[in-house]
């Protein structure tokens, strides 16, 4: 295995751009807001930004570098990044997760990320306009129940979007789309973030003023601080507001020079999803929603649909109110999901690319499409089913990814060694990375995680033994022969390779 | 608004918000260092 690189990024702010883009998704809007209520309000903020500096920020040092590491070695993915990294041959079946995770949770986020396209175009077309909230209520459950062939067919225009941008590469596609995407994410979402705060309460208009619903969701009940559900709530939160424990962060980081930063753009781009999802993600749904609906319709709607019916069944009906801003409005918040969603299905799509390059030689443009293929098949049980959506959802979107962080955590700080990891950060570093994240790496985050782990065991076990449908088994052996199909992949690709060692690097 | 929602909504904006500034700026204002990497492409193949 020699060293090398086989494409690269065209700007450091592209990848930032990037970075970012792939933690921003639909939950910084829609899950974000309905976790703070359920868990203490304002008061979630605490163990939420305890949970982003205990766990957060070193494990996006530890993916950023564990990238940059195996992109030295020509490796884009991380079963064959773990494998350099652990030199011992079970490690990069753990690495499989990163594989596996992305394929599956892009199985149903892109049919997740087409309700959004289309929800879009419906605000456009003027759909809504006059629809009662029932109406719209009764329009979104037509939609999810296939009741009409839309859904399919946005669905696979999504698909095909995605997967075209991704056939054209990482600086000719993914970048180009962050570049745009990004900056436009961000300017609606500060116009609708100073629409919802400033909304006024009037006659036959808004019950309540903005500021009502900004005061209900950071209102502080410290008693839920002490409560172990909130602190779990608070770093599953994290988990999948920076995208950990997916292996798309490493992917990226891949294709970093081996001497260029990763402390500082890590920094840059973990905090800018925290100014999306804490900032703007606080002040768009929960503001306008209480103000139409008061904080009890809220309180009830978020309980029964949690913050993706605010986003699509109350905001469009509130938007159909505001005349013509209205339309902008719709378009604005369903235009800011979609490039919320689409930067990071992309990031999803790119280690599998690069594990397909890497090890069998099959052209960028060619493993794009094969991933479309896969994501194709893979979400027909989500498109026909809430069952086979949430088994996925859980079992790849949530469980997979707190065993892949624990995993790499620990590959990480005891097996490669916390010494050779703590040079491995900041080489090239930008910023003076503060040496208490050597004592978090090695022992806080290991241990959180662990904890994180043991107290979501009594969850998978009621999970793996509960009834489903015949669409939620399907999902279920559909995850599981995934997984193994990409072992047997990573132990063919390992073949292949021979019993070439990895060399160390000279670079440091 | 209730003085305890305002407090900790002006700190956490502002010190998200701040934050994320200020590493975005010293992105932009860092200037990039000489290629050391001589194995390095910058073409995408596609």
């Amino acid at each position: 295995m020699t060293k090398t690189q086989s494409s690269g990024w065209g700007s450091r702010v592209g990848l930032i751009l990037a970075m970012a883009g792939n933690a921003v998704g639909l939950g910084n809007f829609l899950r974000f807001p309905a976790q703070a209520i359920e868990n203490g309000g304002g008061a979630f903020i605490i163990p939420y930004l305890v949970c982003f500096l205990l766990m957060g920020i070193p494990l996006l040092f530890v993916e950023w570098s564990m990238g940059r590491f195996g992109g030295r070695y020509g490796q884009h993915s991380t079963p064959f990044i773990f494998d350099a990294m652990g030199k011992t041959p079970y490690w990069k079946y753990f690495g499989v997760f990163g594989l596996f995770t992305n394929i599956a949770v892009a199985a149903f986020y892109c049919y997740l990320e087409s309700w959004a396209l289309s929800w879009a175009y419906y605000s456009v077309a003027g759909t809504f306009t006059g629809m009662s909230q029932v109406e719209v209520q009764q329009f979104f459950t037509n939609h999810i129940e296939l009741g009409t062939s839309h859904p399919v067919v946005f669905w696979v225009i999504c698909l095909f979007i995605n997967t075209w941008i991704l056939s054209r590469g990482l600086s000719g596609g993914v970048e180009k789309v962050a570049k745009i995407g990004m900056p436009l994410l961000i300017l609606f979402g500060v116009v609708l973030a100073i629409t919802g705060i400033s909304l006024q309460a009037s006659p036959g208009g808004a019950i309540n003023d903005g500021i009502v619903g900004l005061n209900y969701l950071w209102s502080p009940d410290f008693s839920t601080i002490w409560s172990f559900k909130v602190w779990i709530a608070a770093a599953g939160q994290i988990f999948f507001t920076l995208s950990l424990g997916m292996g798309s962060i490493h992917c990226y980081a891949s294709y970093l020079k081996s001497k260029e930063d990763i402390a500082l753009n890590a920094m840059s781009a973990g905090w800018m999803n925290e100014f999306v999802e804490v900032v703007l993600g606080s002040a768009i749904i929960i503001p306008i929603s209480v103000g139409y609906l008061g904080i009890e319709g809220v309180t009830n709607f978020v309980a029964e649909q949690g913050g993706l019916g605010i986003g699509f069944i109350v905001l469009p009906n509130l938007f159909s109110d505001w005349g013509t801003f209205g339309v902008f409005a719709g378009l604005m918040w369903f235009g800011l999901l979609f490039f919320a969603g689409i930067t990071s299905s992309l990031a999803m799509g790119t280690p599998v690319m690069g594990f397909l390059e890497d090890n069998f030689k099959i052209k960028q443009s060619t493993g794009a499409w094969i991933f479309g293929t896969i994501i194709l098949v893979l979400g027909i049980p989500c498109v026909l089913s809430q069952d086979a959506f949430n088994e996925y959802d859980y079992w790849a979107g949530t469980i997979a990814l707190v065993i892949f962080a624990m995993v790499e955590i620990v590959l990480f700080a005891w097996v490669f060694g916390m010494d050779k990891g703590w040079k491995e950060i900041n080489t090239g570093a930008d910023i003076k990375v503060p040496g208490i994240f050597k004592f978090i790496i090695k022992f806080v985050s290991p241990i959180f995680l662990i904890v994180v782990f043991v107290g979501a065991i009594p969850s998978i076990l009621e999970n793996a033994t509960k009834a489903t449908s015949v669409y939620g088994w399907t999902a279920r052996f559909l995850l599981v022969s995934l997984f193994v199909l990409v072992a047997i992949l990573v132990y063919i690709a390992k073949k292949l390779q021979g019993s070439k060692p990895y060399p160390e690097s000279n670079d440091n | 608004m209730s003085t305890s929602a305002l407090i900790l909504i002006v700190i956490t904006w502002s010190s998200v918000t701040f934050a994320t500034g200020y590493f975005f700026y010293k992105v932009l204002t860092t200037p990039s260092k000489p290629e050391q990497d001589s194995t390095s492409e910058k073409s995408d193949k596609e």
